[in-house]
């Protein structure tokens, strides 16, 4: 199914976000793997906490952007639904 | 130099282990207890680790469980904000142990599976593991930990590869690696008995990726090719010394678990050296970094920067020279000594077991 703006987007269970103090940026981290994120990358993945749908989530980065982000959301985070890092109901 | 952060470390904390799986990672000439790093040390590594950027641990061995401090361990690499995974083959891991694990922050655990078919498995592992690893599946789910089953594929098991995914999926695992055997060290030394036929990888494949998308959402399969059946090489963890590092229970220190074999190599050891010379400046992580290294067809080649040559393990162990081409590659002449060994691996199944002190021990 397709990820849209009513899509509630949740990381894997297995997978963890954190911080990296070394590479100073945020990592998103599971089995045998590692994603290095980009801000945006990262300010997204905050975000994704199972309750909050994208059109939620693009409305909270849309203030920081000054722009309608939506459809980078979208695209952001099918990347990660096909690589099944976040699961979206 | 490198150009990049290490993302992995490996800790074989030991080399002791109840199993005798002939296809086994670890080198024949094995450390002994004694040889093995204490705990304090272990922690040291693991805290050089993480300022060198290492994100993913895996606390493995041998049978990482058969030292009491793993607990500690897990514990400390929590506190460093790695993700570990403890790489077992589940016996010694009792629920007591794993309650233990989990309050110590360990995330993730993979337990090994030998086969479907139990007395199958009992004749890889040289002993009776079964009933304890379906014990530890259940108290790895019951506790929440990510839980990964991890299957070597040979000639004696490929065939159940099928009824292994569903024993896996009945266990409640949320992944499943079913690696084909890679032909390092004891391995090696069973390529005859292990190797199965191009009819039996074609059929596990098209098993594999049948259950890939039938599963997916539920629980992920990944499946590992046997490269000897592949046209091009595997890439080396990302290339030598770019991603990966793995200490060995005395401490010393390889850019890939089957590194030991090249003889031609120094590993130099964290008891000496910190780990961050060890991966920016020692000899052994410097030698197969870039291509200036690579020779004919590598050297002009544009796949050099996607498979970086193949293994130089493997170009060791099958042609003397770590810095020729991997022999699996179709485009050097060095191919045929991989058409010759999957021509001849006919051999009945007679296993040189993985024993601590190698005999020519024989089932």
């Amino acid at each position: 199914m397709p990820l849209t703006a009513a899509s509630v987007p949740a990381l894997w269970r297995l997978a963890r976000l954190d911080f990296d103090p070394v590479r100073q940026q945020r990592v998103l981290l599971y089995p045998e793997g590692v994603v290095l994120l980009n801000n945006t990358g990262g300010a997204i993945l905050e975000l994704c906490d199972g309750h909050r749908s994208v059109a939620e989530i693009a409305g909270i980065l849309n203030d920081t952007y000054h722009c309608d982000v939506t459809a980078d959301v979208i695209e952001y985070l099918s990347g990660l639904v096909e690589r099944d890092l976040v699961r979206a109901e | 130099m490198p150009n990049s952060h290490p993302t992995t470390l490996l800790a074989e904390v030991t080399h002791r282990c109840p199993l005798h799986c002939p296809y086994c990672s670890n080198p024949l000439e094995m450390n002994r207890a004694s040889e093995e790093l204490t705990t304090e040390a272990w922690k040291r590594v693991f805290t050089e680790a993480r300022e060198l950027g290492v994100l993913q641990l895996g606390l493995s061995g041998g049978e990482p469980l058969v030292r009491p401090d793993v607990e500690e361990l897990a514990a400390h690499a929590r506190a460093l904000g790695l993700y570990t995974t403890l790489v077992t083959s589940g016996v010694g891991l009792t629920e007591r142990r794993a309650a233990r694990l989990r309050e110590a922050g360990l995330e993730h655990i993979q337990i090994s599976i030998q086969d479907s078919d139990q007395a199958v498995a009992d004749r890889i592992a040289g002993m009776s593991a079964v009933p304890q690893k379906l014990a530890a599946a259940a108290i790895v789910r019951s506790l929440g930990f990510a839980f990964s089953i991890n299957v070597v594929l040979h000639r004696a098991n490929i065939d159940r590869v099928s009824e292994i995914i569903e024993m896996a999926a009945s266990l409640g695992a949320d992944r499943i690696e079913l690696a084909n055997t890679q032909y390092y060290g004891w391995a090696l030394e069973n390529r005859q008995s292990l190797m199965p036929t191009r009819s039996q990888v074609e059929a596990a494949g098209a098993v594999a990726d049948e259950a890939i998308a039938r599963y997916r959402g539920r629980m992920q399969v990944l499946y590992v090719l046997p490269d000897y059946h592949e046209a091009y090489p595997k890439p080396c963890y990302g290339g030598w010394g770019r991603h990966y590092l793995v200490v060995m229970p005395d401490g010393r220190t390889l850019p890939c678990h089957g590194a030991t074999h090249i003889t031609t190599l120094r590993f130099d050891s964290v008891r000496d050296r910190p780990l961050r010379w060890i991966w920016e400046e020692s000899p052994a992580f410097e030698a197969f970094r870039g291509d200036a290294w690579m020779r004919e067809p590598c050297q002009t080649c544009p796949r050099k920067e996607v498979d970086f040559g193949g293994c130089r393990c493997q170009a060791f162990a099958l042609t003397g020279e770590a810095a020729n081409p991997d022999p699996v590659c179709t485009l050097t002449p060095l191919r045929r000594i991989i058409d010759t060994a999957v021509q001849e691996a006919t051999g009945p199944p007679d296993y040189r077991y993985r024993v601590l002190t190698p005999t020519s021990e024989r089932a």
